[in-house]
């Protein structure tokens, strides 16, 4: 689905991501996990494209429209006026476009999307109005909605109570069971140790990328704190991509 | 005096007699439409201020037409569009390129614009010529005007209506609308760039009824108060234009009887109805000392 080649981001020569090299299978459950700054939300952001690589390259089989990612929640204004069902709409976006009709078809899509997330009866609320954990489920709606191939969730349960993430975590294993290709950024080791078969553990470097019981061992989790810790402002410039064929 | 004459003397009688009060009227309530929800807009992206910005960097192609063609409308406006639409996009490019965010290299634009504008008015034009533009006069608007607004509050309401979606969802989750971008392979700033147009056509046409700083008032000020009145944005546009026509019929009345200019007093009837808001709507400030009763659920 998703093959990552010596991919190396930087923002101000500094590298968020260093030769990254690896494979999402098509259907795979990943979840990627790493210290604070380890690159986990610029693999997700390289692999929509939303930011370019340095060094080498992402290649994504699907339909590029039907890639479906959720950023965190920070970058949405809440107070803004947009009602409930209005916003899960929006997952029809890529399909629709700016001027395409949303007939019956699209709002039913749209209201057993809200079911599916427990919202019903909140369809005609601002989303102002509603907590953060209603609100996510706002966005985990309009996922649905959008019906993706690929879908990519950046931190989608972060601040959220132990009630919403496993009914959130129950629909992911729903996309799953339905062959869609989940990558997400998570915090929690017990959490993807209990739901996700994939896990890629990232500290700017890539430190292992397997099977969730291979990569999550003290060994490896240790070498992610450490990794982390050497960020360097007079670090030499890195000639990895000189060296010869194979060597990155 | 019977009563029913007095109140035609002060609420029709000016616009029944006077061509250039009708023409005053009607350019305002077409500005009044087309700007105001542009300014709701604004408020929801946080960039209450852009319009503030946006017209000084209208000013130097406005200068440059005046230079060129004397006080001729055509000129100056097409120039301000001209220079408006440049600053944004000059702006939009350095954003995208640099990791200065829009506003700062907006401010940075701007204000350049502001200091050749300004230099290049002061070397042609007398003073008072300066103040016209600056300030404009509804009083003062003549057929060709009043075509170029009319003109422009058509072309930016069904501008606004027709891709609405687009810039709904450019508002409120950027970062969704560049995700399914990229996926498209479509450019998510071409969006805003043609919404800073409609912004700037708009300011454009404003100066010539009521001056440039003044246009920002009838787009900002009621679009403000909007938000205090309703949770849902369609709501919040039409009463955004509402609140911005009503100012300008009572700011073109008071200014006749009053013989206060036509601009300042129409952005003075948006401060009250401002000031109204503030306290009365549901928003304001009345209603949350009011200790109401809550409900069980």
């Amino acid at each position: 689905m998703i093959t990552v080649d010596n991919l190396t981001v930087s923002y101000r020569q500094h590298p968020a991501l260093h030769h990254i090299s690896g494979r999402f299978a098509p259907g795979s459950l990943t979840a990627v996990i790493g210290p604070n700054g380890s690159g986990k939300s610029t693999l997700l952001k390289s692999i929509m494209g939303l930011v370019k690589p340095s060094g080498g390259r992402i290649q994504v089989q699907a339909a590029r429209q039907r890639i479906a990612f959720l950023p965190q929640l920070s970058e949405i204004d809440r107070s803004f006026p947009m009602l409930v069902q209005d916003a899960v709409l929006l997952g029809a976006w890529g399909a629709l476009g700016a001027f395409g009709g949303v007939d019956s078809a699209w709002l039913a899509r749209a209201q057993a999307a809200i079911q599916a997330v427990g919202l019903q009866g909140f369809e005609a609320r601002p989303v102002g109005t509603l907590s953060s954990g209603q609100f996510q489920r706002v966005l985990f709606a309009r996922l649905i909605v959008q019906d993706a191939d690929l879908v990519l969730l950046d931190e989608p349960f972060a601040a959220l109570d132990s009630r919403t993430t496993e009914s959130l975590l129950t629909l992911i294993h729903q996309w799953h069971a339905q062959g869609r290709t989940v990558v997400a950024v998570l915090h929690d080791d017990a959490q993807v140790q209990a739901h996700f078969e994939h896990t890629v553990l990232l500290a700017r470097e890539l430190v292992a990328w397997g099977p969730t019981v291979q990569v999550l061992t003290e060994a490896h989790l240790q070498r992610a704190r450490l990794l982390a810790e050497a960020w360097d402002d007079q670090a030499e410039l890195c000639h990895a991509d000189e060296l010869p064929t194979g060597a990155a | 005096m019977n009563e029913t004459s007095s109140v035609w003397d002060l609420l029709i009688g000016p616009f029944a007699e006077f061509a250039f009060m009708r023409r005053a009227l009607v350019s305002t309530l077409a500005l009044a439409v087309s700007a105001a929800p542009l300014g709701v807009f604004l408020t929801l992206r946080r960039m209450s201020l852009l319009g503030d910005a946006l017209t000084h960097a209208v000013l130097p192609g406005v200068a440059l037409g005046f230079m060129l063609f004397g006080l001729s409308l055509p000129a100056m406006a097409l120039g301000g569009v001209v220079s408006g639409l440049l600053v944004a996009a000059i702006a939009g490019v350095v954003s995208r390129a640099t990791a200065l965010k829009e506003d700062a290299s907006l401010a940075a634009m701007y204000l350049l614009a502001l200091a050749v504008g300004v230099t290049m008015i002061s070397r042609q034009g007398s003073q008072l010529d300066l103040l016209h533009i600056l300030f404009g006069s509804a009083l003062g608007v003549d057929e060709q005007g009043l075509l170029l607004v009319a003109g422009v509050a058509s072309v930016s309401v069904l501008t606004l209506a027709v891709f609405y979606r687009g810039f709904v969802l450019e508002t409120f989750d950027p970062s969704f609308l560049a995700a399914a971008a990229v996926s498209k392979g479509s450019r998510p700033w071409v969006w805003q760039q043609l919404f800073l147009m409609l912004v700037v056509i708009n300011l454009v046409a404003g100066f010539q009824t009521l001056g440039t700083l003044m246009a920002v008032g009838l787009m900002m000020l009621p679009a403000v108060s909007a938000r205090l009145w309703h949770e849902s944005l369609p709501a919040q546009l039409f009463n955004a234009s509402v609140q911005a026509a009503i100012a300008g019929v009572a700011g073109l009345l008071l200014s006749y009887h009053l013989d206060t200019p036509s601009g300042p007093t129409i952005i003075g009837c948006a401060g009250v109805l401002y000031l109204l808001s503030l306290l009365v709507s549901p928003g304001g400030w009345l209603p949350q000392i009011l200790k109401r009763p809550h409900r069980v659920a």
